[in-house]
């Protein structure tokens, strides 16, 4: 390449966007033409993966099976029995918990095979009443922290019990009380294997890249043709969206582990097992315990979508009040995950920060005395439960169980809210979105669909070099070309179409945010703050109240992609500004610099590699969320991914649409990061 | 000297490298196969390798303190690093005690850690999630002794380095100094013949770094180890050292007692690193006095010849006539004349501004 090119990116640009601009004039939409559409070259793979999962399912591998009911040995596929056994065990255990707080006969019977108790039908295990769970919680929260989240504790507990929303609550709850523990177990598990052996890391890396990227919903169709509908499938889901970060964090751990407590591990005559037990895995308990955080707040995000496969609890309760347009309902369900989504955060954040005190020589009333003060709560909860069916004698027992959507309920309030917004401003609203859908998303649409995909490549892979280098440039088109040599070419620029726009809106609202914020130390921590709250709500919470606003339209999924969006970018742009070092600030200062070109000749240029690590996220959130979108109705791969769900190719295509959706996240990815590293690098950072 | 010379070799020596290489990179095998003796780190270069120890052989004697000295990335930790198998080295041969470390299996080199190393890191290596007391614990627990017996030790070794009384603080509690003397105590615990230090003060400010000299000294003292002291600080290395080994990229340039390494070095790089050094801190009333003459006149004062030059300094140039050196004895074996002493203090600047 010429000297002069290599000059200037913006000379570089020029030509990039000259070349792609002529590309774009020179190809028309032709079928036959290469340049303008790849031919579907995979557009086989669905079928493949089909056929394998089929004759993994039926063909593969037959073992003898003993019958009772026939009283003879059976063949039958080892691949199936032992996806049987799985779903089994995680039903038995899901609803083992479900039994204990909410009440239930079936653990009970499965444990004893009573006979007893199936002709009795009063003999079941009673639930507990609801004052007893949240006591426990609350008593969990002060131990773990202190007054302050025992209060939340207790009023989250109250509002949910209140409001009616107990027993899903609760159903919700028994699957991540199954699902978090699964997922840190197993990404403890190979997060060890991962730090071991460098085979082994080499070998997760890219599977947890694409398991992170992969849009939620792609990984429904393959479970329920492995595992079925319940429950238990739910909770199978949700470990392996839960699990990848739990993985990464622990390797990240174990890596930071100072080479020194290693050394002094190993020189105190440790085996393998004492130096994994004792030394390391103590030593990054901190990042150990933040992947736990990980976790929870993963499971909770995926409730809802977890009931597309057959999840009771709030995910499903949430998913039929907005389908039949309930939006106070809805609203009041979605308080009742982000509230017990905060209380889980703050909880195992709390457990993260807390330190053992070893030494603390205490007494046994002492030590034991939280567990003293549960079983008071027991019997204070039953015997209030027994008051309560005396004072509550014509009503259901406030102190027992509130029956669902028998409690308190604000829903005609937000009703008439909703109704009062649609009133009055129909028209705003209206135009507003015809507005947007006419003037700015339909053209833009249009101008995607429109081009050539030569001139695709040519502009990201132009892209990806002159900012990432010919490495990402190489990497990122392997990408492109999957997808482009997939079925899915036209519906991955409709959601590359939307995507753009979200993290362009989002992108912009959120450093021009973030830099306003960043100016005020107050202001920054409050935003930071308020970033945090935001990022507990499970995605599917924005749609709430878009739809409130303006039904269910594309105009509600991209105003819902840019809150969800904007969150990663204020955060990171406050954060990166803020640290910036003050004695950089001070030079500037001297130098004699307004403060406004202080922020825009040294402050963003330093935390320019931070920034774009918030965009990164952006980029990964605002494709998420337009991939949700498809729920209520937008038509990219997220909505052929939810048409997979009721076909019977459904595996296949659900997977490769969900891989097409990795791909574009992980080819943003690939840019993104290698620049910032760059910029990082140049300017003597790390 | 000589008499030096042949009680170390009564001694058994209780480490022992033949030489010895670490090379890191890929390639490292090949390139130790072609090498004799020494090999040319340019040499290394090429193959993609960097030679971290390079064909070094030494001994150390039993209750001998040998410092290991030399620049950053001079391998002095490598080097410490493969006499400890921490890491494996490339090749030669190294002996503790007579047993060939290098072809211990994992469970008798275990055994070895448990019972005859102990060692000291330079950023303390504490467990952050253990109270002072079970860092120092910890060798003992892991060998499987029961709470109460290693609580009760550690509690022990915890007042030997002066501890006591923060027994139950975690190492985030204390500060670096401290850190350092519950380093020292835990690697102290299992009661190790062998004792490595890497660094143990540098990550200390200059103060507390001279206190834990003193205080090591006066350890020592009490359990007389045989020990290996890696520093690059040339001070600390003449007030702890036995003996001393310069090390450069890897190679050992010189080993011998500080005076000899001051006064005579062995080779360019050497003499370099000793120049800045004073030498009435160093050298000895017997490395510098003339020869006894019966006839010349003395003065009254007399002076032991293992004294060291600047503690003395004094009191001889107070003197206008020689004063006597004696030994043990008191047996007279030399004069000193304070033109001597001048001589030590300030001519050896002058001469190398002429040179
Ligand atoms: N794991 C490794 N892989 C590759 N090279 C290494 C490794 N460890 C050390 N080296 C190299 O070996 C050489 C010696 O390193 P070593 O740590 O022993 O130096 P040092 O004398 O202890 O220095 P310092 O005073 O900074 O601790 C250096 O050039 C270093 O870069
Ligand atoms: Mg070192």
């Amino acid at each position: 390449m010429p000297s002069y090119l290599k000059s200037s990116k913006a000379i570089q640009f020029g030509v990039l966007f000259i070349a792609f601009f002529l590309l774009n004039a020179l190809i028309g939409p032709s079928e036959s033409n290469y340049l303008w559409r790849l031919p579907p070259l995979l557009k086989d793979i669905p079928f493949l993966i089909n056929d394998l999962v089929r004759g993994l399912m039926f063909e593969w591998m037959p073992i003898d099976v003993y019958d009772p009911s026939i009283d003879e040995y059976e063949q039958k596929p080892l691949f199936r029995e032992i996806t049987r056994a799985i779903s089994s065990s995680f039903s038995f255990v899901i609803n083992a918990v479900r039994e204990f707080i909410l009440g239930g006969s079936k653990t009970i019977v499965a444990f004893s095979s009573w006979d007893f108790i199936k002709e009795n039908p009063w003999a079941v295990w009673p639930a507990l009443p609801w004052t007893v769970v949240v006591g426990w919680a609350m008593v969990l929260g002060y131990k773990l922290q202190g007054r302050n989240l025992a209060f939340l504790t207790g009023v989250a507990g109250l509002y949910i019990a209140a409001f009616g929303q107990w027993s899903p609550s609760m159903q919700t709850l028994s699957f991540i009380l199954i699902a978090a523990p699964v997922s840190v177990f197993l990404g403890l598990a190979l997060g060890v294997f991962a730090y071991k052996s460098k085979a082994v890391e080499a070998f997760l890396n890219p599977l947890l890249n694409v398991a992170q990227t992969m849009p939620h919903y792609s990984y429904l169709v393959p479970i329920i043709v492995l595992f079925g509908v319940g429950d238990h499938a739910a909770a199978l889901v949700t470990i392996l969206f839960a699990t990848p970060s739990m993985v990464r964090l622990v390797l990240l751990g174990l890596k930071n582990v100072p080479t020194d407590v290693v050394d002094a591990g190993r020189m105190s005559g440790c085996n393998d097992f004492q130096m994994l037990f004792r030394v390391l895995i103590p030593t990054a308990k901190r990042d150990v315990l933040i992947g736990v955080n990980q976790v929870v707040m993963q499971c909770l995000s995926m409730t809802v979508i977890a009931a597309f496969i057959g999840a009771q609890g709030l995910g499903s309760n949430l998913l039929i009040a907005l389908n039949s347009l309930r939006i106070g309902t809805g609203l009041e369900i979605g308080i009742c995950i982000v509230l017990i989504a905060v209380v889980f955060d703050k909880m195992s954040l709390a457990w993260a920060n807390k330190q053992t005190d070893y030494f603390a020589d205490l007494s046994f009333t002492k030590r034991y005395r939280h567990f003293l003060i549960m079983a008071a709560i027991l019997v204070g909860g039953i015997v209030m439960a027994m008051i309560g069916s005396i004072i509550f004698e014509e009503d259901f027992n406030y102190f027992y169980i509130v029956p669902h959507n028998k409690g308190l309920t604000t829903a005609p309030f937000w009703q008439a809210g909703v109704d009062w917004v649609w009133d009055t401003f129909f028209y705003t609203l209206k135009s507003f979105n015809e507005w947007l859908i006419t003037g700015v998303l339909v053209p833009m649409r249009d101008a995607y669909l429109a081009m050539p995909v030569v001139a695709t490549f040519l502009l990201v892979m132009g892209t990806a070099y002159i900012l990432a280098g010919l490495r990402s440039a190489l990497i990122v088109g392997g990408f492109l070309l999957f997808i482009a040599f997939s079925e899915y070419w036209d519906r991955a620029l409709i959601t590359m179409y939307m995507a753009t726009f979200a993290v362009v809106v989002s992108g912009i609202i959120g450093i021009t945010l973030g830099a306003a914020c960043a100016q005020n130390t107050f202001a920054s921590k409050a935003v930071l703050l308020f970033c945090d709250f935001l990022q507990t709500f499970p995605s599917f919470i924005y749609l709430i109240p878009v739809i409130m606003l303006f039904g269910i339209t594309d105009t509600s999924v991209l105003i819902a992609s840019l809150a969800f969006a904007s969150v990663p970018a204020t955060r990171f742009t406050v954060e990166g500004l803020r640290s910036v070092p003050p004695v950089l600030q001070d030079a500037g200062s001297m130098c004699g610099v307004s403060r406004l070109q202080r922020l825009i000749s040294i402050e963003i240029p330093i935390a320019f590699p931070h920034i774009m690590l918030g965009v990164n996220q952006t980029v990964n959130f605002a494709l998420m969320m337009v991939i949700i979108g498809a729920f209520i109705g937008t038509i990219d791969l997220g909505q052929l991914i939810l048409k997979a769900i009721s076909e019977p190719q459904g595996t296949g295509i659900g997977i490769t649409l969900g891989v097409c959706v990795a791909f574009i996240g992980l080819a943003v990815d690939q840019i993104i990061r290698t620049w910032a590293n760059k910029r990082k690098l140049a300017l003597g950072l790390n | 000297m000589a008499s030096q010379g042949d009680e170390a070799e009564q001694r058994q020596a209780v480490i022992k490298c033949e030489s010895v290489y670490k090379i890191f990179g890929n390639n490292a095998q090949s390139l130790l196969q072609n090498a004799q003796g020494k090999i040319d780190a340019k040499d290394a270069l090429a193959a993609g390798c960097i030679v971290g120890v390079n064909n070094v052989s030494f001994e150390v004697s039993e209750g001998e303190l040998l410092v290991i000295m030399g620049l950053s990335g001079s391998g002095k930790s490598t080097l410490l690093r493969c006499i400890s198998r921490l890491t494996d080295a490339t090749g030669g041969k190294i002996f503790v005690d007579g047993q060939d470390l290098l072809t211990m299996n994992s469970k008798q080199l275990m055994e070895v850690r448990r019972d005859k190393m102990g060692m000291v890191f330079q950023n303390f290596g504490l467990l952050p999630h253990k109270t002072v007391l079970e860092n120092i614990a910890f060798p003992l627990q892991v060998k499987g002794i029961n709470t109460k017996d290693s609580i009760e030790r550690a509690m022990n070794m915890a007042e030997l380095v002066g501890l006591s009384g923060r027994e139950n603080y975690f190492p985030r509690e204390l500060s670096g100094g401290q850190q350092q003397r519950v380093g020292i105590a835990r690697s102290l615990a299992v009661e190790p013949d062998i004792w490595f230090l890497d660094e143990p003060f540098s990550a200390l400010d200059p103060l507390i770094r001279k206190e834990m000299q003193d205080e090591f000294l006066r350890l020592q003292s009490v359990l007389n180890k045989t020990i290996l002291f890696v520093t690059h600080d040339f001070d600390e290395a003449l007030r702890l050292a036995d003996r001393i080994a310069i090390m450069k990229e890897g190679v050992i340039e010189q080993l011998d007692t500080p005076a000899n390494i001051v006064l005579d070095p062995a080779t360019e790089y050497v003499r370099k690193f000793t120049q800045e050094v004073p030498r009435e801190k160093v050298l000895k009333i017997e490395d510098v006095m003339d020869p006894y003459d019966s006839t010349e006149e003395m003065s009254d004062i007399k002076v032991s010849k293992n004294a060291i030059i600047e503690v003395v300094a004094e009191q001889i140039l107070s003197q206008d006539k020689a004063v006597g050196v004696v030994d043990d004895n008191d047996n007279i074996v030399g004069s000193l004349h304070s033109s001597h002493v001048i001589n030590v203090l300030f001519g050896n600047r002058s001469q190398e501004q002429q040179g």
